[in-house]
């Protein structure tokens, strides 16, 4: 009997032991392999944090969304919100964002900024993707525009990148990290099915991530930055959603 | 334990009677997903609520045909934010509980000597159709519970496709996970029951403590 508690003990007090140890080393491994999402704080980050390690780890960092046919392109195109109604904006759209363009800067080696017609002139990707709400409705629709990955290569991203962050005329920033930015299915969309990409859908352009939820989709950009860190920015959990009580990974 | 049993003086012949008793490990891990359960079942309603209605094949949404119109209120402030994060963070405890509990059972015999039908049905505990019971419930309800919820899963679906075309879309996908979420429901309902009914005092020792009183 006393035997058996002694090796107990052992073995509860050297696993204790190796935890007190093993978790501030895993930790700091799994930050330095990008295995930490920026919103990993409380009870609910070790939920996200474990989702967001384990899709990182386990599954590709390229597979490709599915893609679907013609035919399968949804009837209806369902949208949450109100384009934003501030002047900037309203500005730009009566003028037919003829004026508008869109700043990218941070840590690259040639901060620009490109006009719509900038971007209509950069080699087009179009892809017909699944676009699912958190809510749980969902469509499927074709998207154009240029891949966020030649973007990123015109302005050269320093190797210290750890993030790419979103800026539309609304308060619905979001950030990507370097997977998901050089992820080929990642557009800068100006078009949805075969037309100019339709206002409420975020013109005159907005983000596409077809691996992520509806959410991630950043509508009505404005500018893009180029990050390191995302502590200084709005509450520093790299998105304005972890800000109103949604995780800032949505790959689920 | 029946060595234990033995050891603290209980007759062998009494634990063949009354309740089952339960190894610590069919205890802790029938606690745990317990309460990991009802997590989900409470955060999976917080996140229906976002859009009460059901859907079959790839697509669905407000202004297209519906399979089922739940009559609940389309609730949008909100709560599906900490529905979600509960219902992720249970379904991780579930699953890496209920992997233990599966090993732990295939490798002491458990599911065989206690849920399998035994030949000339002397398992000693269940009869023949609430050991069927537990068994679809361990190895068919909840592996489809995850994989329906994966199969929602954009980022998981891009490496591993067939995971939601079997289903025919992402959307038959969430429909099944609510039929099984009923199903797991109704079985809870009967679990519950079945326990208040036959000796609630009994069972309850027996899946707390791991004896019966003698």
């Amino acid at each position: 009997m006393s035997r058996i508690l002694t090796r107990r003990r052992v073995i509860i007090t050297g696993f204790g032991m190796a935890g007190a140890a093993g978790v501030p080393a895993a930790a700091r491994l799994a930050s330095r392999y990008g295995l930490i999402p920026p919103d990993p704080g409380g009870i609910y980050g070790v939920g996200e944090t474990l989702t967001y390690a384990s899709q990182r780890l386990l599954l590709s960092r390229n597979s490709l969304a599915r893609e679907f046919d013609r035919s399968q392109i949804s009837k209806v195109f369902p949208v949450n919100g109100p384009p934003p109604e501030n002047g900037v904006y309203e500005r730009h759209m009566a003028r037919g964002f003829r004026d508008w363009r869109l700043q990218v800067d941070g840590l690259v080696a040639r901060a620009a900024s490109f006009s719509l017609a900038d971007l209509k002139g950069f080699p087009a990707r179009t892809q017909i993707t699944h676009q699912a709400c958190e809510e749980g409705w969902s469509f499927i629709a074709e998207w154009t525009g240029a891949p966020l990955s030649y973007v990123l290569n015109l302005v050269g991203v320093r190797p210290e990148a750890k993030y790419v962050v979103f800026f539309p005329f609304d308060t619905n920033w979001d950030s990507l990290d370097m997977p998901d930015a050089w992820h080929p299915q990642t557009l800068l969309a100006y078009g949805m099915n075969g037309q100019e990409l339709p206002t409420p859908h975020g013109a005159p352009v907005r983000l596409r991530v077809p691996r992520q939820l509806g959410y991630k989709s950043v509508k009505y950009l404005a500018s893009i930055k180029v990050v390191d860190s995302l502590k200084n920015i709005g509450n520093g959990l790299g998105s304005i959603s972890p800000e109103i009580g949604y995780s800032w990974y949505a790959g689920i | 334990m029946a060595d234990s049993a033995q050891a603290a003086g209980v007759p062998a012949e009494a634990k063949a009677v009354g309740s089952p008793r339960h190894s610590a490990l069919i205890r802790v891990t029938h606690w745990i997903t317990a309460l990991g359960f009802l997590a989900l079942l409470v955060s999976g309603i917080a996140i229906l609520l976002a859009h009460p209605r059901l859907y079959w094949g790839e697509t669905g949404g407000v202004g297209t045909p519906s399979l089922l119109d739940l009559p609940l209120p389309f609730v949008l402030t909100g709560q599906s934010g900490w529905g979600r994060y509960l219902h992720f963070l249970s379904a991780w405890v579930c699953v890496w509980t209920g992997l233990i509990y599966v090993l732990c059972g295939l490798i002491t015999g458990h599911f065989r000597r206690n849920f399998l039908p035994a030949r000339s049905d002397l398992s000693r505990h269940y009869n023949l159709f609430q050991g069927l019971t537990y068994l679809v419930v361990v190895f068919v309800l909840f592996p489809l519970m995850i994989w329906t919820g994966l199969a929602m899963s954009p980022a998981i679906t891009s490496v591993f496709p067939q995971a939601v075309t079997i289903f025919g879309g992402q959307q038959s996908a969430r429909t099944i996970h609510f039929v099984i979420t009923n199903l797991l429901v109704l079985f809870l309902a009967i679990h519950l029951i079945k326990i208040v009914a036959s000796d609630f005092t009994n069972r309850m020792r027996a899946m707390i403590m791991g004896k019966e009183r003698a």
